[in-house]
């Protein structure tokens, strides 16, 4: 009979403790609700901003956004709730990450709450059980990905934002024959930037979005595919227009290319759109992932990446159910997509941005349909990893060290292994 | 024998060392031995919902057979050899080249070249990291230039992103790093040949080679078996460069996987992969295990041979 802990339980008993401490000694009235949350970048937008707003509708009421920075919220979420000294509401990480903390009987049950009705189920998705009978968090953003182009360059060479894929070649074409700056600003370095900029970019165009998505999860499409096939040879056709030793060149690097006016189009995620503001002294903007000919449905990557939950052991479930309550309404998700512009509210209230960059990227949702990166639910779960998986063979399609078939087939060989529904 | 047995009566038991070697060897056990053996009962359990059950030695069965762990494994195992030959070979010889340069009574200023060379060393790992991935950075890097400027352009290529060369960039930064190690202790062990030795071998006509590899060599060579033992354990535990230069997946197609970044990935997990904390652990104690047996077979084959004299 060994007591078996590791490690990381001594590590996490000494934060418990830290924890406990700091606790005691911010111990407040019983009307004020803390927020857990990993984005400590907009801890002034909270407290200067959406705070006051929810003030003013309820005067009574006291919010505490406490923020963590994010390479450790997990851990130290994890501390928190164990050591029972964690918020009232807990900022959720998609899918198994707070499915697991649900399991673990940390979060509460939410499914009859009367804000959620204001959410689409691709919405919810990501905070719902497998069997989508309980909702345990509520959708608060998303991010979409695109392209972002910089204008003053289009201008010179006098190119339209493309539309097609053929136009989005002959654009690129354009740029590398007609002048010295690189086409596109991607590298393979840190690799997931050709997993998520590249293949869940533009991927939804060939797997019909949602139906492509679920069509993996219940085993009646495989990534063998021609469409899976289709997006890493398109992926493969980048390779002539990133710039030379690409294959060295980070994230940090492209954002740095783009934003020194160094290139012309810059595969996006909408979050870039805080850095480029404050970084790109030049008129920039975006367009959506080119479909295959005009006039085709398109699809974007609409990813759940935020949601927000009420703790489980939290002693102020009614302020905590108000406040989340509130944050379905359209007052919150137009505060709130203002004052972080890339980061979208999920629900279906018709906002408008101030950004010029940030209302471009929404305006999508209108006219394409929505869909998540395919490998987040469920297919994330076994060895070999899917999403590691597919970092790998993005980036070295690429880089030309692997073929397009190579990469599919690699795939479908790790989902084969341990995924019953592809088996 | 009747005297010590006498002395030993009356001696009282040594208390004071108990009291002085307690906290030392409280802090020992708290923060290493306990952890250690913890880590090793770690890896004979698994992990589910937050409930261990003995499974015996099923972690490292799966970590050695199953198709999905043994590949990671060995690949990561065999990059973690080239990444210590690359030092054995380039880092180890360059440091006993520099030792016996500096210790050259004739040089000027061979303090500030010491201090120099040791500062890499003192730097942080990440730092480093992010200064050379500049440095070689096909975009802003002054790599390139440098190349051309001496007529070598031609040859640049974005090693760090290439399969090829990821692994060797890599060990040669660590090399350029951590140089400073051998060079100081074997420095400090050429300080220490007392000069009528050397004088001695004047005398008698020995040249300056001569004079390095029949007197100076063999006196510092408990030193360089010293160097290889730390350069050994220092390379298997080798993690900070390789994560903060390529992250914890060790692109590109893991051709600069080190067991570091193995283990990182498996206890902790990495992006949508959960950590498993006793598979993670399994990790560990191979980790564990093979240094040990190389510390071991170095200590049998090498250390009991090396004569030591009595300066």
């Amino acid at each position: 009979m060994i007591n078996v802990r590791s490690i990381a339980s001594i590590s996490k008993q000494a934060s418990m403790t830290a924890v406990l401490l700091a606790s005691i000694v911010s111990a407040q009235a019983a009307t004020t609700i803390s927020i857990e949350s990993w984005r400590s970048d907009d801890a002034n937008i909270w407290n200067d901003v959406i705070i006051p707003a929810f003030k003013k509708s309820h005067p009574d009421s006291n919010v505490n956004f406490a923020p963590t920075p994010p390479t450790q919220y997990n851990s130290a979420l994890q501390a928190k709730l164990q050591a029972g000294t964690a918020g009232d509401l807990i900022t959720c990480r998609p899918f198994d990450t707070s499915l697991a903390l649900y399991e673990d009987g940390y979060l509460e049950d939410i499914s009859d709450l009367e804000g959620l009705k204001e959410f689409s189920d691709v919405a919810k998705s990501a905070w719902v059980t497998d069997d989508g009978s309980v909702q345990f968090c509520m959708p608060m953003a998303s991010v979409i990905h695109g392209f972002i182009y910089n204008k003053e360059i289009f201008e010179e060479l006098g190119v339209q934002p493309p539309k097609t894929e053929a136009e989005f070649y002959s654009v690129l074409e354009t740029v590398k024959s007609k002048s010295r700056y690189t086409p596109l600003a991607m590298g393979t370095a840190d690799q997931w930037e050709a997993a998520t900029m590249g293949f869940q970019n533009i991927g939804p165009n060939y797997w019909m979005g949602e139906e492509g998505r679920k069509a993996l999860l219940d085993g009646s499409a495989k990534l063998t595919d021609d469409a899976y096939i289709k997006t890493w040879a398109e992926l493969a056709k980048w390779k002539p227009y990133l710039g030379r030793g690409f294959e060295a060149q980070t994230y940090p690097d492209s954002q740095n290319l783009f934003t020194l006016g160094r290139a012309a189009i810059y595969p996006a995620g909408s979050w870039d759109i805080q850095t480029f503001n404050s970084q790109a002294d030049f008129e920039f903007g975006a367009f959506p992932p080119p479909v295959a000919k005009a006039g085709d449905q398109c699809f974007i990557s609409d990813h759940t990446d935020i949601g927000i939950a009420i703790n489980a052991n939290s002693e102020n479930k009614e302020a905590a159910i108000e406040f989340i309550n509130w944050m379905a309404t359209k007052e919150f998700a137009e505060l709130f997509a203002n004052a972080v512009p890339g980061f979208f509210p999920l629900s279906n209230h018709e906002i408008s941005i101030n950004d010029p960059v940030a209302q471009e990227f929404i305006s999508w949702r209108g006219e394409c349909e929505s869909t998540i990166r395919n490998s987040y639910q469920i297919l994330s779960r076994g060895t070999p990893n899917l999403e590691n998986q597919l970092w790998n063979v993005s980036a070295q399609v690429i880089n030309g060290t692997m073929t397009p078939e190579e990469a599919a087939k690699q795939t479908q060989d790790g989902l084969e292994q341990w995924y019953a529904p592809q088996q | 024998m009747n005297s010590t047995t006498k002395n030993d009566a009356k001696r009282p038991f040594p208390w004071h060392l108990i009291v002085f070697l307690f906290p030392a060897l409280l802090i020992y056990c708290v923060f290493s031995v306990y952890p250690l053996i913890d880590t090793l009962f770690l890896s004979l359990f698994d992990e589910q919902q937050g409930q261990a059950h003995f499974v015996g030695l099923n972690n490292f069965i799966t970590l050695i057979t199953d198709e999905n762990w043994s590949h990671a494994f060995w690949n990561a195992l065999s990059n973690n050899l080239k990444f210590f030959i690359i030092h054995m070979l380039v880092q180890n010889p360059i440091g006993l080249l520099l030792a016996v340069l500096l210790s050259n009574p004739k040089l000027r200023l061979s303090s500030t070249y010491r201090t120099l060379i040791f500062m890499p060393t003192m730097l942080s790992v990440v730092i480093i990291g992010f200064v050379w991935q500049l440095l070689l950075s096909p975009i802003w890097g002054i790599s390139e230039e440098f190349l051309y400027s001496i007529g070598l352009g031609h040859y640049f290529d974005a090693w760090l992103g290439k399969e090829s060369s990821a692994l060797l960039t890599l060990s040669l930064i660590s090399v350029w790093q951590f140089v400073g190690i051998p060079m100081m202790l074997i420095y400090a062990a050429l300080l220490n040949i007392p000069d009528d030795i050397l004088d001695a071998g004047v005398v008698d006509g020995a040249n300056p080679l001569q004079t390095f590899l029949h007197i100076k060599l063999p006196l510092i060579l408990p030193t360089i078996s010293m160097v290889s033992i730390l350069t050994f354990v220092a390379n298997f535990n080798a993690f900070e460069l390789i994560y903060a230069v390529k992250g914890a997946l060790a692109g590109p197609n893991f051709s600069t996987d080190l067991m570091g970044t193995f283990f990182y990935r498996t206890f902790f997990g990495f992006q949508l992969q959960q950590g498993s904390e006793s598979m993670g652990a399994a990790v560990a104690t191979l980790m564990f295990l093979i240094i040990l047996i190389g510390v071991m077979l170095f200590l049998f084959f090498v250390q009991r041979r090396i004569r030591r004299f009595q300066l």
